[in-house]
């Protein structure tokens, strides 16, 4: 077997560079809501993409305009 | 002859589907949207999901959790679920404001409900056999909630054979099915056209 184990400290450093997962997530709270900021902006993206599929117009080759 | 079941099967499923139908060179004008995008990237996101999964299965916890490859797999089999579900619910909200079960489509809107419950069960799985602190902290907290619905002997999170079993097998299996059902559908039936558009015929079949 290669070897499985990754060096403590460069590991820490990958970690340090690319961002902090190694704590609890912050949450948002709002009376009864409570959410965690990660899956709150994963709702944001969903709203994002979905506006932007309905108003970015899309690419349309020259045969099915005149349809 | 005509009341043999093969004969029975195939006009039941193939005779019914021209190939210009299952695979067609145009599609009415109103498909032009990215709206109508949004289920072939959930498709291709699964396509992902099911390659990145079928090599965590077959390479093991160990390798994901100590590997730089099962690292990297592994992070890709997370991040193609998030992607698949941010692309499903897109493609949810599109076809439920088209109200996309008109025109004797409601089977196609029942198996694509079906199949993000179905989803959402196998991505709950998911996250109960990543063995670690996250997955038993979900385990222990999904355990009170599944107790307290009456259904906690039967569906026991802290069994992690019964999720890894659910997960890599029997879920799965339903989601693919259920999705391989669904785009039947959609290519027999042809997609929704928007509210105030009229039915075009040669849409679907």
């Amino acid at each position: 077997m290669r070897s499985t184990t990754m060096d403590p400290k460069k590991g820490r450093d990958m970690v340090f560079l690319a961002i902090s997962l190694d704590h609890p997530a912050k949450f948002f709270n709002w009376g009864f809501i409570s959410i965690s900021i990660p899956n709150l902006i994963m709702i944001g993206i969903i709203f994002v993409l979905f506006t932007l599929a309905l108003v970015v117009p899309f690419p349309s080759h020259e045969k099915t305009k005149g349809e | 002859m005509s009341t043999m079941w093969t004969t029975k099967l195939r006009k039941a499923t193939v005779e019914k589907f021209e190939p210009q139908d299952v695979l067609p060179d145009d599609q009415p004008s109103y498909v032009a949207s990215w709206i109508y995008v949004f289920g072939v990237l959930t498709l291709a996101s699964l396509l992902v999901i099911i390659v990145t999964g079928f090599a965590l299965t077959t390479k093991g916890i160990a390798w994901w959790h100590t590997s730089n490859v099962g690292h990297f797999v592994n992070s890709a089999h997370l991040w193609s679920v998030e992607i698949f579900f941010i692309f499903m619910v897109v493609h949810l909200w599109g076809k439920f404001w088209m109200a996309a079960w008109r025109g004797r489509r409601f089977a196609t809107w029942v198996t694509g409900a079906i199949a993000f419950l179905a989803s959402v069960a196998t991505g709950f799985t998911g996250y109960l056999i990543q063995t670690n602190f996250d997955s038993q902290w979900i385990a222990t907290q999904a355990k009170d909630g599944l107790n307290s619905a009456g259904i906690g002997s039967f569906f026991n999170t802290l069994n992690t054979g019964q999720s890894i079993l659910l997960h890599v097998s029997l879920l799965p299996l339903v989601v693919g099915l259920i999705t391989i059902w669904h785009v039947i559908l959609v290519r027999r039936n042809g997609v929704v056209p928007p509210l105030d558009a009229k039915e075009i015929a040669g849409g679907g079949m």
